[in-house]
């Protein structure tokens, strides 16, 4: 293959993966990197510090439109990416020390839980509830818009949320992803934050996360230009549109489809990893 | 100035910043593929490479000499930091609230940032 076909197949292929990553909520990282290892067999190293570099640019881009919204809690995002950041940087150290079969098999569980998420949505407990004595020293609880009126809410379990969040974090260092998923598990089954306060805090936070891992990445050499320029360029052009159509998409039978093929491609990481050929 | 005005500058600041980066990234992907467009792509098996692409220096160097490759990690470069600056402009925000805790919750990300960017020098 030569420079330009690698090139122009790549930024195809990211501006796939950005484009329905946005649609469905997921992101763009968690599609681009199995594409690019599977259908290309792009080294899973190159792949992921490509991902971490698309995953900033989608978060740090949108990162207007979730304030206008009204429903991010930038105390709650601050707050909880001291947890984050840490993770992003041991998740960075350990991406250097496992081998690619074991990113891979990694990779593979969190695609599954991303299939899960995809095909069977939870529906949004809201049960709105009061601080409890940490959530108030810490200021965490808001209030966001709904129907002309502002509906406030709690924060309880905070020790429990920073701790997943480390998680988080530590998955998105290892696998080059925003671990958008779980961050929002963090936030709205945990914490009891409203779901809607959790996706769009969790969007806020994933650049902060991501530029964490990003020195180590840099200094590895795990982002080299000449595969990171067309996986940038494509999921920032595709999530663009992705939020664009956003209102217009059948989100649901495209969720069903995605969720799908989230699946395929994590048994093939699996059993790829497993026989040592990723 | 309250929460959501500030976070609205910062906002609109981001998404400059990510427009800039994808417009350096661009132009030096235009450069790289007029230079390269023939040669073989193989990316199969990771090999680290030089300074010019892996520390911040390396890269602006190889940046000010127009080097293709140099311009578009330069335009990366400046992608990770976008959120770095947004910290930043959060500890100026909460320290004009006055919020003294979330101006140091603010600090203390921001020194972990700065912890990993380290590497990269």
């Amino acid at each position: 293959m030569t420079v330009l076909e690698f090139t122009a197949v790549v930024w195809a292929v990211s501006a796939l993966a950005g484009f329905l990553g946005a649609l469905t909520g997921l992101g763009g990282g968690v599609v681009v990197v199995p594409a690019l290892t599977l259908a290309l067999g792009v080294d899973i190293k190159y792949a992921i510090g490509a991902s971490l570099v698309s995953v900033i640019a989608t978060s740090s881009g949108a990162a207007a439109a979730y304030v206008r919204e009204g429903f991010s809690n930038i105390r709650i995002g601050m707050f909880l990416e001291i947890a984050t950041t840490v993770g992003a940087v041991v998740g960075a150290y350990l991406a250097g020390l496992v081998s690619t079969h074991a990113l891979a098999i990694v990779f593979g569980l969190v695609l599954i839980h991303a299939a899960y998420t995809s095909l069977f949505r939870h529906a949004d407990a809201d049960d709105r509830v009061a601080s409890d004595t940490l959530g108030r020293l810490l200021r965490l609880d808001g209030s966001y818009p709904e129907q002309g009126t502002r509906v406030d809410y709690g924060v309880r379990n905070v020790p429990a949320g920073f701790g997943i969040m480390f998680g988080a974090g530590a998955l998105s260092g290892l696998l080059g992803i925003g671990s958008g998923a779980l961050k929002v598990i963090a936030m709205d089954r945990a914490m009891h934050i409203p779901f809607k306060v959790s996706t769009t805090t969790s969007n806020f936070m994933i650049g902060v996360t991501a530029a964490a891992s990003a020195g180590v990445y840099l200094s590895r050499g795990y982002i080299d230009p000449r595969v990171a320029m067309p996986v940038m360029l494509g999921v920032l052009g595709g999530a663009l549109l992705g939020t664009k159509v956003l209102v217009r998409a059948r989100v649901r039978t495209l969720r069903a489809v995605f969720g799908i093929v989230i699946l395929v491609m994590a048994i093939e990481m699996i059993v790829n990893g497993i026989l040592g050929k990723i | 100035m309250d929460d959501n005005s500030l976070e609205n500058i910062i906002g609109q600041l981001l998404r400059a910043g990510v427009l800039l980066s994808a417009a350096i990234v661009t132009v030096g992907g235009i450069a790289y593929l007029v230079q390269w467009h023939a040669a073989a792509a193989n990316y199969h098996h990771f090999a680290a490479r030089g300074a010019e692409i892996r520390t911040v220096s390396g890269i602006v160097r190889s940046a000010a000499h127009l080097n293709s490759e140099g311009l578009m990690q330069a335009g990366l470069l400046l992608l990770i930091l976008t959120p770095v600056a947004r910290v930043a402009m959060a500890i100026v925000g909460f320290a004009l609230e006055p919020d003294r805790l979330y101006a140091a919750v603010s600090l203390i990300v921001l020194v972990i940032l700065a912890f990993s960017l380290i590497h990269a020098t």
